[in-house]
C-alpha cells in the first residue's frame, strides 16, 4: 500500500517537470496565432483606411455621373459602373442557367459512367485555371473567331467562362443536400424525375444556388486580367449602348487611373476602389444572409 | 382460450388476445393461407440484387385485397427491399436488378410497356420517418393529385384525404399551415392522408409507427383498420404486437447460410402466431431470435 502511494508519488514528480514547458509552448502559439491573426486584420484595416482617406473627398455625385476625363476634377466612372452592370448582366443571363442545368444534369440525370467522371474532373480543374488562361480564350474565340470585337458581349461570355465551374459545383452541392427523403416522398407519390426535380429539388436548393451564383458574381465583377486580355478599353467617354460596343469596367479604370501620373488620379482610383469594395461588400452580405436562411429554414 | 405465445405481461395480454379472438371468430376465410383467390398484389419468384448483393430470394406471395398483411423478419432480412420491389422504388438506387415479376391487379408492373411512375400513383407508400413536403398541409395533399392530372374539386380531395386519415378536425383550422409544424403522428397521418390523395389501390407501409409515441401509434393502427375497408394494406412491422393487432395476414421473412431475404411462412395472423407451421417462425415470435 505504502509502496504504491511511493510509486505515484515519483511518477507524478516525473510528470511535474515538462509542466511548465508544455504551459510555456502552449501560450507561445496562442500568442503567434494571434499575431497572425492581428496581421491579416491590421494589413486589411490600413489599406482600408488608406484608401478611404484617400478616396473619400472624392465620392461625390459628379463622381457618379461623369465620365473619364484627361482633367482629375472632371473625370468619373460611369462608364465603368455601366459597363459592369451590363457585364454582368449578360454574364449572369449566360452562366447562371447554364451552370445550373448542369448542376441538374450531373446530379439527377447522369449515369455513373467514364463520361460524367470526366466531366466532373474537369469542372473541378477548370476551377483552379488561372483567370487569364480564360482571357486569351475569349480573345481567341470570342473576340476573333467568333468576331464579337472587343465588345461587352465578348466580356460576358469570357467571364461566364470564368464563372462556371463555381455555379455548377455551388448548384451540385445545393442539389446534394436535397434530403433523400424528399426525393423518396415524391417519386412514392407518381411524380415523374422532373416533376420531382422541379417542384421539390429546385425549390429546395435553391437558396445554395442562388448564394454560389452571387459569389460568382462578386469574382467576376473583381476580375480584371481576362478583361484586359480580350482588350477592354482603359478610356471609354461614352456608354455601351449595344452588346457589340466597346466597353470598361471598374477594376480597369481603378488600374487605369492608379497608372497615370497626377496624384489626383490615384485619389479617383481610391474613390473608385471604395465603390468597387461598397458592391462586393453587398452582394457577400446577400450571399451569407441566404446561406443562414437556408441552414435555418428546414 | 387462445395461447399467445409472444406476450409476457398480463394486461397486454388481455388485448391482444381479445383482438385475436375477434378476428377469429368475425370475418377470415378458412382456405386463404394456401389459395388466395383474386389477390390485389402478387408477387411471383422475386429476387431483388443490390449490385452482387442478394437481398430477396425467390419470394411468392399474394397479398389478399383490402386486407392488411403484416411483413415480420430479424433487421436486414429483406422485409423494406421487397415492399420496394412492388412499386418500383428500388430502381432509384443504381445497380439494382430483379427477377421474376410482381403483378398488380394481373399486371406485370415490370413489364416493358409499364411505367414505375404509373405504378407508384397506383401503390402508395408511407415511409419509416415521416417525410412531409415543407409546404402547406393543402399543398402536401395535392401534390400527387396535380402532378397525375386530377381535375375535380381541390378543397374536396384536401378534405377528403385528411378525414381518411383521420387528420382533419385536427388541422382544418389552417390548411396553410407547414406540414412540418404538426406533430410527428400528426405528419405520419399527413403522409397517409397524401399518399391515398392519389386513390391508390395498394397501401405500403415501411414500419410507419417506428418514430412514434405509443398513443400516435395506436391512432394509426386504428386509421390503418379503417382504410383496409378501402385499400389493400401491406405493413412492414418490428412490433409484434403490432403485427398482432393490426394485420390480417403476416408473412414471415428470414435470411439464413444458404439464402437472404426468403419467404417462411405466410398465412392468417392468428394461425401464424398461435401455431406457426415451421420452427424458425416460432422462435422468432417467441422472440429466441431476431
Ligand atoms: N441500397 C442498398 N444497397 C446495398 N444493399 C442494401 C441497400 N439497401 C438494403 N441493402 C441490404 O439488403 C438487405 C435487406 O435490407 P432491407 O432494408 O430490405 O432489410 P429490412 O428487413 O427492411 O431490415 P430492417 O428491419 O432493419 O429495416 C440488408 O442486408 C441491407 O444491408
Ligand atoms: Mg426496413
Amino acid at each position: 500500500m505504502a509502496e504504491d502511494t511511493g510509486t505515484l508519488g515519483r511518477s507524478a514528480a516525473v510528470f511535474k517537470a515538462s509542466m511548465q514547458w508544455r504551459r510555456l509552448k502552449s501560450h507561445f502559439f496562442v500568442v503567434l496565432g494571434l499575431l497572425s491573426v492581428l496581421l491579416g486584420v491590421v494589413a486589411l484595416l490600413v489599406l482600408l483606411v488608406d484608401v478611404i482617406v484617400q478616396g473619400s473627398g472624392w465620392l461625390d455625385w459628379q463622381f457618379f455621373t461623369s465620365f473619364d476625363s484627361r482633367f482629375p476634377a472632371r473625370a468619373g466612372i460611369k462608364a465603368a459602373l455601366f459597363g459592369t452592370l451590363y457585364m454582368m448582366v449578360f454574364t449572369m443571363l449566360l452562366a447562371v442557367p447554364i451552370g445550373v442545368m448542369t448542376a441538374i444534369y450531373l446530379e439527377e440525370y447522369a449515369g455513373d459512367n467514364w463520361f460524367t467522371q470526366f466531366i466532373q474532373v474537369n469542372i473541378a480543374n477548370l476551377a483552379g485555371v488561372p483567370s487569364i488562361v480564360y482571357g486569351l480564350l475569349g480573345l481567341q474565340v470570342f473576340v476573333r473567331i467568333m468576331e464579337m470585337g472587343r465588345s461587352v458581349l465578348a466580356g460576358s461570355c469570357t467571364m461566364a467562362l470564368l464563372i462556371l465551374p463555381i455555379i455548377i459545383v455551388a448548384s451540385r452541392e445545393a442539389i446534394r443536400a436535397v434530403p433523400p427523403s424528399m426525393r423518396e416522398a415524391s417519386f412514392a407519390l407518381g411524380a415523374s424525375k422532373w416533376e420531382t426535380v422541379r417542384h421539390h429539388v429546385l425549390p429546395y436548393a435553391l437558396p445554395g444556388m442562388l448564394t454560389g451564383a452571387i459569389l460568382a458574381a462578386a469574382r467576376a465583377i473583381g476580375e480584371t486580367a481576362p478583361l484586359i486580355t480580350i482588350g477592354a478599353l482603359t478610356f471609354v467617354p461614352f456608354l455601351p449602348e449595344h452588346p457589340l460596343d466597346r466597353f470598361t469596367v471598374l477594376p480597369i479604370q481603378i488600374f487605369n487611373w492608379v497608372s497615370r501620373a497626377q496624384s489626383e488620379f490615384h485619389h479617383l482610383a481610391a474613390a473608385g476602389i471604395i465603390v468597387l469594395l461598397v458592391v462586393l461588400i453587398i452582394l457577400n452580405s446577400v450571399a451569407i444572409y441566404l446561406r443562414q436562411r437556408l441552414r435555418t429554414r428546414y | 382460450m387462445l395461447k399467445v405465445p409472444f406476450i409476457s405481461s398480463q394486461e397486454e395480454e388481455s388485448t391482444v388476445d381479445a383482438v385475436i379472438r375477434e378476428a377469429v371468430a368475425t370475418e377470415l376465410p378458412t382456405d386463404v393461407s394456401v389459395e388466395m383467390p383474386n389477390p390485389a398484389v402478387e408477387v411471383n419468384n422475386f429476387s431483388l440484387w443490390y449490385g452482387d448483393f442478394q437481398a430477396v430470394t425467390e419470394v411468392s406471395i399474394k397479398f389478399p385485397r383490402k386486407k392488411i398483411t403484416a411483413v415480420i423478419g430479424p433487421s436486414g432480412c429483406g422485409k423494406s427491399t421487397l415492399l420496394r420491389g412492388i412499386n418500383r422504388m428500388n430502381e432509384l438506387i443504381g445497380g439494382v436488378r430483379t427477377q421474376g415479376n410482381v403483378l398488380l391487379e394481373g399486371t406485370n408492373v415490370y413489364a416493358d410497356a409499364v411505367d414505375p411512375v404509373e405504378v407508384r400513383r397506383r401503390v402508395g407508400m408511407v415511409f419509416q420517418k415521416p417525410n412531409p413536403f415543407p409546404r402547406s398541409i393543402r399543398d402536401n395533399i395535392l401534390f400527387g393529385a396535380r402532378v397525375n392530372g386530377y381535375q375535380a374539386n381541390e378543397d374536396e380531395l384536401v378534405e377528403a384525404a385528411l378525414r381518411s386519415a383521420a387528420l382533419w378536425d385536427e388541422v382544418n383550422h389552417d390548411l396553410k399551415q407547414s406540414g412540418l409544424a404538426l406533430s410527428g403522428g400528426q405528419q405520419q397521418r399527413l403522409c397517409i392522408a397524401r399518399a391515398i390523395a392519389v386513390s391508390p389501390e395498394v397501401l405500403l407501409m415501411d414500419e410507419p409507427c417506428s418514430a412514434l409515441d405509443p398513443v400516435a401509434t395506436l391512432k394509426i393502427e386504428d386509421l390503418m383498420r379503417e382504410l383496409a375497408k378501402d385499400y389493400t394494406i401491406i405493413i412492414v412491422t418490428h412490433n409484434m404486437q403490432q403485427a398482432a393487432r393490426v394485420s390480417d395476414f403476416t408473412a414471415f421473412m428470414l435470411s439464413d447460410d444458404t439464402a437472404r431475404g426468403k419467404l417462411i411462412e405466410f398465412g392468417p395472423t392468428t394461425d401464424l402466431f398461435t401455431n406457426p407451421s415451421d420452427e424458425r417462425t416460432e422462435a422468432y415470435i417467441t422472440g429466441r431470435f431476431g
